[in-house]
Order: structure tokens, then sequence, then C-alpha cells
């Protein structure tokens, strides 16, 4: 019965889901825009679900003195005073008064909340979207060893693509037509942008779709049952 | 003496009477010329000359643009009903935006017009949305302009109603019911015990090496299902996988760690794995805390689960989803100590990242088709090779297509043509 129900549910579910997708009479076609709507509800009792876990478990490891604890002081600190200052609506308003303005917008300059917005969380974001930067260099110096052909081909046209970002690639100029119309740098990369990339991307494109349908259809059927422990 | 001076006045007094007619003149004279004076510095400083005065003469009345023509309405097709499409040919004053400034709309129904709405001079048609399904509604269109309205004739009465079958899917019905048929065909074929030859896909051979290898090192296994919801399908395959893989960790009796960045992710992961511990014997192994939700922010995440890496030093990492720019962080930080990497994402712009810092990457489909490869159940593996039945569909079109367009270049004949168009349906349907 556990498997059973929600089986059922998935498979009545998607059916409907697909049939309303083909069928436009407002007798079904409200389907396919209702049911996201109960997904949003369910997903709204999840956040808090998801706000009462995230307390338990760091609290749990604050009263253990776990060896992480200081860093779950932190986590439940920034939760709470978030928390507190979004919910209260902690700061000064247009006129300049101190104090609490429930009803207004979040985003008002002098909120307390939106100074740790700006202030505090979104330096701590670009800080650790920049890290990217480093990440791509040191991805890009193991991927682009030249080790085994497919690797050099990568290597070049990686090369071609990076250069004709930069001044450099006007070097290539000279090359007289009809030859600059592949050879002279610029060219040569959008050429490898739109011919074999894009290819390869709907390649890949086509391949995600076929898969898509097909793991749905598991799903539906009730053929994929992985998620719920496997076979009965 | 005295009369001497009293004649030389008299003779004054009568040569001056003499000249008085010439004193007014030579005055007249210099009242013209300061009258002209006086003009010449006003129009200076007004730099216009005074309009001559004249009686306005009555001004022509504009006429009404002239009415537009061909009205004709019918009902859209392949919709949830109640809308009508209106066409006509444009009033002969359309041009003239002193004639002309719109069109109004107006629906009627039982013999009474109301408006249904206004568009821009040199519009031919209106999606009117609010008709009523079942009634008759005629259409008139009226052409506006400063000296009044023009309203044409009213178009053949027309019904709005609701279908059932949206033509324009027609194509993507096709291709779902040969897909569906070629799944079950193939299912059939497994459980009547054929041997299918599946694809091998290395990312998954190398799973329970790379379990095995966290439990002979002693270190946990860290699994991130992407940073979507469960509305995405990418991150339900990364839950199905989960599945199978939970069990293989239950088995292998090694500690699995889950942070998800979605409290539904939470919720259906824990739910999973805990029946994949109780499916592999081993439910007191299941520990609720090892799946936790950390934030909902995309690099709130990937500072929790790059720390997280760090400090417990996991020696196998998955990661299976949907990714946007963390990817590589996480990727590049799973490489920095050490762990086996396997990822699967259908993010084609995530895959170079995966593929240059990760050991394994399934690329798009092989993500959807993970966990019917790693359970060897027949029908799942039915289901594979339909939908390996799918591509072969996609590369013969592809095939066929590049052919015809190729001939196309050389020859206008038709039945090249034809197969081009065919194909486009197929594949784009109509638009």
């Amino acid at each position: 019965m556990k498997r059973t129900i929600p089986l059922l549910i998935t498979a009545v579910v998607g059916a409907l889901l697909v049939f309303a997708y083909y069928v436009p009479h407002p007798a079904v076609g409200g389907i396919n825009r209702k049911i996201p709507d109960f997904f949003n509800i369910i997903a709204a009792f999840a956040f808090v679900l998801g706000g009462g876990n995230l307390l338990r478990v760091h609290l749990t490891k604050i009263s253990r003195r776990d060896h992480e604890w200081l860093y779950a002081l932190v986590t439940v600190l920034g939760f709470v005073v978030m928390l507190f200052v979004g919910l209260t609506m902690f700061g000064r308003d247009e006129d300049g008064r101190l104090g609490m303005h429930p009803g207004g917008d979040l985003a008002s300059p002098g909120l307390v909340f939106d100074w740790m917005y700006r202030a505090i969380f979104d330096p701590c974001q670009s800080t650790m979207f920049s890290l990217l930067a480093f990440f791509v260099a040191s991805a890009s110096y193991r991927a682009f060893r030249a080790k085994t052909p497919e690797a050099t081909l990568l290597l070049i046209a990686a090369f071609v693509i990076l250069v004709r970002s930069t001044p450099v690639s006007v070097l290539t100029g000279w090359i007289p037509e009809p030859f600059a119309q592949y050879l002279h740098l610029p060219n040569l990369a959008a050429w490898i942008m739109s011919v074999p990339n894009l290819a390869g991307q709907r390649t890949i494109q086509i391949g995600i779709a076929l898969g898509i349908i097909s793991n749905s259809l598991r799903l539906i059927l009730g053929i994929e049952r992985s998620h719920l422990g496997g076979k009965d | 003496m005295r009369r001497g001076v009293t004649s030389t006045r008299h003779a004054t007094l009568l040569r001056n009477s003499r000249s008085v007619p010439h004193l007014v003149s030579r005055l007249s004279v210099l009242a013209a010329i300061a009258f002209v004076a006086c003009a010449g510095i006003a129009i200076a400083q007004d730099g216009s000359v005074p309009p001559p005065v004249e009686t306005p003469a009555p001004a022509a009345p504009v006429p009404p643009p002239a009415p537009p023509e061909g009205v004709t309405a019918a009902d859209v097709g392949n919709d949830g009903g109640g809308t009508i499409a209106v066409l006509w040919t444009l009033s002969p004053d359309d041009e003239s935006r002193d004639l002309l400034t719109g069109y109004r709309v107006l629906r009627g129904t039982d013999g009474t017009y109301v408006d249904a709405g206004t568009v821009e001079p040199g519009t031919t048609s209106f999606v009117d949305n609010g008709a009523t399904d079942g009634n008759e509604h005629t259409y008139q269109i009226v052409a506006v302009g400063p000296g009044g309205e023009g309203t044409s004739d009213a178009s053949a009465p027309v019904v709005a109603s609701p279908q059932w079958f949206d033509k324009r899917r027609l194509n993507i019905l096709i291709v779902m019911l040969v897909l569906c048929g070629a799944i079950s065909f193939y299912i059939a074929r497994a459980k009547a015990g054929q041997e299918l030859y599946i694809r091998k896909i290395a990312g998954m051979d190398a799973v329970t090496e790379a379990v095995g290898r966290a439990t002979e090192m002693g270190q946990p296994v860290l699994y991130i299902a992407g940073i979507q919801d469960l509305d995405n399908v990418q991150t339900v395959a990364g839950i199905t996988l989960l599945g199978s893989i939970a069990k293989m960790i239950a088995e292998y009796e090694t500690t699995l760690l889950m942070p998800t960045s979605r409290s539904l992710v939470m919720s259906t992961a824990r739910e999973t794995v805990k029946e994949a511990y109780l499916s592999a014997g081993r439910p007191d192994a299941y520990r609720d805390d090892s799946i936790y939700y950390v934030t909902d922010e995309q690099f709130g995440f990937v500072a929790h689960v790059d720390g997280l890496m760090l400090r417990k030093r996991p020696a196998t990492c998955f990661y299976l989803g949907a990714f946007f720019a963390e990817s590589l962080i996480l990727a590049e930080t799973g490489n920095s100590i050490g762990a086996i990497q396997i990822a699967g994402t259908a993010m084609p712009t995530q895959l170079p990242f995966f593929v240059a810092a990760c050991d394994y990457t399934l690329i798009g489909e092989e993500l959807f088709a993970a966990s019917a490869y790693l359970s060897r159940d027949e029908k799942m593996l039915g289901s594979l090779k339909g939908q390996d039945f799918g591509k072969l569909i996609a590369m013969i079109s592809i095939v066929i297509g590049g052919t015809f367009t190729t001939i196309a270049l050389f020859t206008n004949a038709a039945p090249v043509h034809w197969v081009g168009s065919a194909l486009h349906w197929l594949w784009h349907g109509l638009n």
C-alpha cells in the first residue's frame, strides 16, 4: 500500500497532464495550469519544514558541542536575526524614524533587512561566485593538456575561441580572401561556434528530450520504482 | 512810423495766413513719417507683420472616415473556446491621420453591439477573447476619426467553440506514440527472455567502485541532487538514481551525506533513502540527519557544500541533477580533495565543466537512463531500448533531411520539397 498509492497518484496525475497537453477544452485544459499551484502549496509547507530542519540540525550540533558547533552557531544566529528583522521590518522609515514598520517594502533602504542583504549577503554571494574564475583556470589547465588526439582538438578549438576575444585576433587580418573566410581567427571562431559546437549541442538536446520522455513514461507507468525502494 | 510798423505786421500776418494750408500739409507728412517709423520699430521688435484683419471664413467640416470593408469573423481553432478572429480590409482613409485615428471592434450578440477592443490604424485583424461559447456573434468595425465614425457592415454570424484536440500538437503525439510503442515492444521482448544489448555507461559502471572506495577509506559519500526543486525532471532523475545508489551505500555500510537546497527535495530524498536502506535490509543504518536542508540560495548552498567537502573529505562525490554556475566550483573543490567524482546533468552549458573536473560524466540522456541501467530490471532495460529507438528515428531524420536539403540546392523538384516539408512538420509542427 505504501508504494501502491504513490504509484497510483503518479500514474493518474502524469496521465492527466499528458492528456491535458493535447486537449485545450476548458473541461480538461485548465488542469495543467492548476496542478503547478498544488506544487507551490506543498513547496510552501515544505519550506517551513526546511527551516525547522535547519534549526534542529544546527541546534543539536551546538548542544552537543560538535566540532562544527561554531559554524552552526553562526548559521542559527544569521537565521534568527534575518528572520526577526524581516518579519518586524526593523529599521528607519522614509522619515528617518527608527522602529518596526510592518507592512512596508522589504527592499526599503532604511531597513536593517535591506542593509543586511546588501552589506553582508550580496558580498558573500559575489565572493563565492568570483571563485569560479580561479576554478575555470585550474580546470582549463587540466582539460587542455594535449594527451590524446581528442584533447588536442579541444585545445586547438579553445585556443581559437580564447584568442578571438583578444586584440591579437587582428593579426590574421592579412590572410587574403577566400581563405580569410575560414582562417581569419574571428571567422574561424565563429565557424567553430556555429557549426561543430552547435551540432554537438543539438545532439545532446535531442538526447535529453528523448531521455525526458522515456523517464517520464517509466515514472507514469510505474516501471521506475527506484525512488520507492526498488522492486516490490 | 507806427503806420509803417502796423502795415509790416499786417503784411506778415497776411503772408502767414496764406501759409496755413502749407503748414498743415507739412505736419501731415511728419505724422506719416512718424507712423511709418513707429510701425517699423514695432515690426523690428515683434518680428512679425500684424495679420491683416479679415473676417474669418467658416472652416470646412472634416468628413467622417470611410468604413472598412469585407469584415469576416471565424472561430479560432485549437483553443479552449471563447475566442474569435476578426479580419477586415482597411478603410480607404486609413493613411490620413486627419481623417482616421483608429478602429473600434464591436461584438454583436442578439443585435446589441458592445466594444470588444480598439486597434491602431493600419491593423486588419483582431482576436476577440471575450466571445461566449455557443452564442452567435457578429462583428462590425468602426473607423474612428476627428470628423466622426464610419461603421462597416456586420460580418456573418460566427459561433465560438472549444476544441477537444490541439491539431498543432499532432506531430508530438505521433512521436510520443511511436516511442511508447517502441518501449512497450522492447519491454515485451525483454520479458520474453530476449537478451537486450545496452550500450555501456562508464559512469554507472564506476558507481560500485566509487562506493567501495569510500567504504575502504572509511569516508562518507556525498550526494548532490542539483539545486532545483522537484518540478524539474533532472531533480527527479537525481532522486531516482539516489534510490539505487543509496541501496548500494547501505549494503556497503558507508555513510551518506546529502545537503539539499530545496526542502521538498530533502523530504523526498529522506523517504527514498529510507526505502533503499529498508530494501537493503539495513533500516538500522539509516540516519535522518544525513539528509538535510541548507538554503535555497545558490551560492550559500555552494559555500556550505564546499566547506563540508573540506571538513569531511568525502571519498566519493555524486552530482546528479540540474546545476548552474556552481557546477565547476563544486567539482573543482571535490577534485582538490581527491574524491572520485561522478556527475550527470542535462544542462548543456554545464557539461563541459563536469567533463573537465570529474572522473565520469553522464551526458544529457545518460542521466535519465542511469537508473534503468543500474537496476538491470528487464522492464527498465526495455524502456532504454525504446529510448534508443527514438534516437534512431532522430538520426534517420537528420540524415534524410540533410541529404534532401543538399539535393534541393541543385534541383527544384517537388518531391524534394515534400520530404523537407514532412520532416519540418514532424519536428516543428504547424507554426
